[in-house]
């Protein structure tokens, strides 16, 4: 399977360059305008959120349930429930992994269920998808008193403590009020396309596991 | 050699499983269409055959191609499905003239063999569609996606079918 990706990885080279680039402009220009120098202090007990890259071996996306295949596992330190994004946007989460891959469950897929918010507002749902079109997928639980604007965007919710806030999705395409008519049904169109994905990155909050034992610790209060 | 039923048989499996898996499986049509041209091998496979022998074999073809396809062996049950239900399927479209000993498909008209091919696809793609969804909720998505891709199954056995068709002397 390595090797027949290895071959095939050289065809959309191209494209692929192209992405990186365009990523590299835009931190060199997040670098230049910089107005706080380059004071930032980064040590280990401040970072929240490590970066590890990796690349799809294998891609789905006509199925209900979708996965994507990717060259990075335990031994570079990936476990299941971190968050894979691109460049773009978001893409998944980590399912299972083994010594050197890892299963992501795609966006998607019937049984993702992502925190997502209005950019530049706090008003969150829930992300889904309805198996349909591949390059849509729906926002609900968005109280009917939210204002809404068709090509508002889209980003990651703060609250999954798995993936950071404020990563891009997608830009609302048509809303509609739900079957109760108290909530909003977005379908957001994602920035990525999800047929054409090679470099990935997976994110790790190093917070993640105290914030559940917390969480866990209170619900069992509660009961 | 060419000639040997067993020997065709054979070949047929394995071309059959490598084109489905190398490139049906990763057409993509319109996003979701994936023609499931392997369909073919019922289709074609021997009418006077043991029967158990020929469920077996639309098993392993089934199996074969969910070890590619990282789902859960529901091409195998949709595939046994419809080579259990063969008999009843040419039954009804062929009539009496099925029970002859000199009955042949060559000599069916054309009409008679595209319904008996669509029958195959259309409950194949049925059990498939329903057991890949696994939710009544979504019954339309269901039906949208057996007949578009239905249709595009249809039309490459179709042309498959006149590829390889059996020389009429």
């Amino acid at each position: 399977m390595e090797t027949s990706n290895n071959v095939t990885s050289y065809f959309g080279l191209d494209q692929e360059n192209q992405k990186l680039m365009e990523e590299n402009k835009l931190l060199r220009k997040m670098l230049f305008n910089n107005t706080a120098g380059d004071s930032m202090v980064l040590d280990s007990v401040q970072r929240t959120y490590t970066i590890n890259t990796g690349k799809v071996i294998k891609n789905s996306f006509a199925n209900p349930r979708n996965y994507i295949t990717i060259n990075k596992g335990k031994k570079d330190s990936v476990r299941p429930d971190m968050g894979v994004i691109t460049s773009k946007g978001i893409l998944g989460i980590v399912e299972n992994t083994s010594n050197h891959f890892a299963t992501v469950q795609s966006i998607l897929n019937d049984k993702s269920n992502i925190n997502a918010k209005i950019k530049n507002t706090d008003h969150f749902g829930s992300l889904v998808w309805d198996m349909k079109r591949y390059n849509v997928v729906q926002l609900v639980d968005i109280p009917r008193l939210v204002p809404l604007t068709i090509g508002d965007t889209i980003v990651t919710g703060g609250m999954s403590s798995i993936f950071p806030e404020g990563i891009p999705i997608g830009t609302i395409q048509k809303f509609d009020l739900n079957t109760s008519k108290s909530f909003y049904s977005i379908d957001v169109f994602l920035f990525n396309d999800m047929t054409n994905i090679k470099n990935v990155y997976i994110v790790n909050n190093e917070y993640r596991k105290e914030v559940q034992e917390l969480e866990n610790l209170t619900e069992t209060d509660d009961k | 050699m060419i000639s040997n039923p067993y020997f065709l048989n054979v070949v047929r499996f394995a071309l059959l499983v490598l084109v489905q898996v190398l490139v049906f499986n990763r057409l993509n049509f319109f996003g979701f269409i994936n023609p499931m041209v392997y369909i073919l091998f019922l289709y074609w496979y021997p009418i006077k055959e043991n029967r158990a022998a020929f469920i077996g074999l639309g098993f392993l073809l089934g199996i074969a191609i969910d070890f590619f396809s990282d789902n859960m062996a529901i091409h195998a049950a949709s595939t046994i499905t419809i080579a259990y239900m063969r008999p009843a399927i040419m039954r009804f479209v062929f009539g009496v003239n099925f029970e002859f000993q000199s009955f042949k498909l060559s000599n069916t008209t054309r009409v008679q063999q595209i319904t008996f091919l669509a029958l195959l696809i259309v409950v194949h793609h049925l059990v498939f569609f329903t057991l890949e969804i696994f939710s009544l909720a979504n019954f339309l998505l269901i039906l949208k996606k057996v007949f578009a891709t239905g249709i595009a199954t249809l039309i490459l056995c179709l042309l498959f079918g006149s590829l390889f068709s059996v020389r009429k002397e």
